[in-house]
């Protein structure tokens, strides 16, 4: 690897993370620009919770959610290409899309009857969200292991786990990566709508806002889940990058 | 010794193999040889348990593979194929040394063995053990692959038209390694291949292998000479049979002993087919032969073309 491209892969991953920490500086001392720029409001800074607080109970959702997802996903995915579970990847695949054509909102409303408001059923939702961009990669990283590999791997005498450990799994890591690091973008954009069934988030100003009208909060709670999405995807794309370098 | 019992094998209606009945001795270069369809990889397969029979049995030793726990039966079985199938997420000491590790050899003795083997398949260029697979030639991956095949010394080695998919330079190049460690080790090799004249240049016997039975085994002269039927004939080669044979004899079967000639000598290990290059190339219809670098006669032109070889 040369150092320019080594350098280049630094900023990548270190430049969404700058933003992030400058904005959690900023924000809460920003109260005089929001003040300015919309004089009509009597609170123009959210402080019901530190926007630091907000942004570790989001991230804590999100990777829980996410952790889920990535043991259904890859559960599943290695299930239904196994010769044994072969039969089941028509089901698999059918179930997990109909999970994703599911607006997460009606999975709240459904949810919340059963698990109580709060973070209960935002996990769900995000778990339900989370499993098909893993479970979809999955199968596909696994199918597109070399036919040959795989043949030459039998007549060698390796048993099928050891053969899934040792050949199919570090084959396929590249775009199992890639559905995980999906997964968990799509779950820091979709757990703010948590906050709507009181889950803590970065979502909570952003609802509040709407609800009061609070243009200021709003904008305050979208900088951060935006900073928020692109750090995630800027370090779990360079975990990624590295796996399939090998 | 491998043993084929009145082995039958069925892909849904059609039958691959016949009824089929084999004995490959200890150190035997045997090879399989027949068109595409014939059964003969389903054939090999059965010995390594990649392919189930249908009735009858494979023996190793006596032993019906059946009896062998399968993941040890294959572990002391070399295989390589026409495909390769490299690990591409290892380097080529890492996929050298898959077997001996599947096994637990020691981690000394396994780069001890991984750097003999780098040698012995002239694997020679400075730090190719610590490069992955996709940075090779087709050639040097299939070296990689028929190392990778003998790693932990198996007595029996299956090959799966190894060479196929190469140019014919490097075909014949690893055919000689190959021919070289088989000689050297000892080794049982069970070989398939479509190309008949890969087949008597490598075979101690052949086999040809038509529609799931065996048309006629034999050493490769027997088959040219003695074809069991017209079909035989027709696949050893017809009139091409006789550029095959002198493929398989040496110059020392037909040379005139003390005779003098001219020219630039080939020597008596050299095939027939190689001295008559030489005599095209000097335009001379006889040249001396060397043993150990002595004169000790002439090849003649004549008779190879009269009296045969």
């Amino acid at each position: 690897m040369t150092k320019a491209r080594h350098t280049h892969g630094v900023i990548r991953v270190a430049a969404p993370l700058a933003v992030l920490a400058s904005l959690l500086f900023v924000l809460p001392r920003s109260g005089p620009w929001f003040h300015a720029w919309l004089p009509e409001l009597s609170h123009p800074l959210y402080t019901r919770t530190s926007f630091g607080a907000l942004t570790l109970a989001h991230l804590a959702l999100v990777t829980i959610a996410t952790l889920f997802a990535v043991a259904i996903g890859l559960g599943l995915g290695i299930l239904a290409t196994r010769p044994s579970g072969r039969s089941l990847l028509p089901t698999v695949r059918a179930v997990a899309v109909i999970g994703q054509t599911f607006p997460p909102v009606a999975v709240l409303a459904i949810a919340v009857p059963l698990l109580g408001f709060g973070a209960a059923p935002t996990l769900l939702a995000l778990v339900l969200y989370g499993v098909l961009p893993v479970l979809g990669q999955t199968i596909a990283g696994l199918e597109h292991v070399p036919a040959a590999t795989l043949h030459a791997a039998d007549g060698m005498g390796y048993g099928r786990w050891r053969r899934l450990r040792e050949v199919e799994l570090p084959l396929a890591a590249g775009p199992i990566m890639a559905g995980v690091r999906l997964s968990a973008i799509v779950s820091v954009g979709t757990a703010t709508i948590g906050s709507a069934v009181g889950a803590t988030t970065l979502g909570s100003p952003i609802v509040e806002g709407l609800v009061g009208n609070n243009t200021a909060y709003v904008v305050q709670g979208a900088l951060l889940v935006g900073a928020l999405a692109l750090s995630v995807d800027a370090v779990l794309g360079a975990i990624e990058r590295r796996i399939r370098r090998g | 010794m491998i043993e084929f019992d009145h082995v039958t094998k069925r892909f849904g209606g059609h039958l691959v193999i016949d009824d089929l009945s084999l004995r490959i001795d200890d150190g035997e270069f045997f090879v399989l040889v027949g068109p595409s369809g014939s059964g003969k990889s389903t054939l090999l397969r059965t010995v390594n348990r990649l392919v189930p029979v249908d009735a009858g049995a494979v023996r190793i030793d006596g032993e019906d593979v059946l009896s062998r726990d399968v993941e040890t039966l294959r572990r002391g079985i070399g295989y390589a194929i026409q495909s390769v199938g490299l690990f591409p997420h290892r380097t080529v000491g890492e996929n050298i040394a898959t077997v001996p590790r599947l096994l637990g050899w020691p981690e000394g003795d396994i780069r001890a063995r991984v750097t003999e083997l780098v040698e012995l398949l002239r694997l020679d260029e400075p730090g190719i053990a610590d490069r992955y697979p996709a940075t090779l030639s087709g050639g040097q991956q299939q070296r990689v692959g028929v190392a990778r095949a003998l790693a932990a010394r198996p007595r029996i080695v299956l090959m799966d038209e190894p060479f196929g998919a190469l140019d014919p330079i490097t075909r014949e190049s690893l055919q000689g390694s190959l021919k070289a460690i088989q000689r050297d080790t000892g080794t049982t090799i069970l070989f398939v291949t479509h190309d008949m004249d890969e087949a008597f240049r490598l075979g101690d016997r052949v086999a040809l292998m038509l529609d799931g039975r065996i048309a006629q085994v034999g050493a490769p002269l027997d088959l040219l000479h003695r074809p069991a039927n017209d079909r035989v004939r027709d696949f050893v080669g017809g009139t091409r049979a006789r550029l095959r044979e002198l493929a398989v004899r040496t110059v020392r079967d037909s040379m005139r002993v003390g005779e003098p000639a001219e020219g630039e000598a080939v020597d008596v290990a050299d095939s027939l087919q190689d001295a008559l290059a030489a005599m095209l190339a000097q335009r001379r219809d006889r040249l001396p032969v060397n043993s150990r670098g002595e004169r000790v006669g002439a090849i003649v032109l004549a008779d190879l073309v009269a009296n045969g070889p």
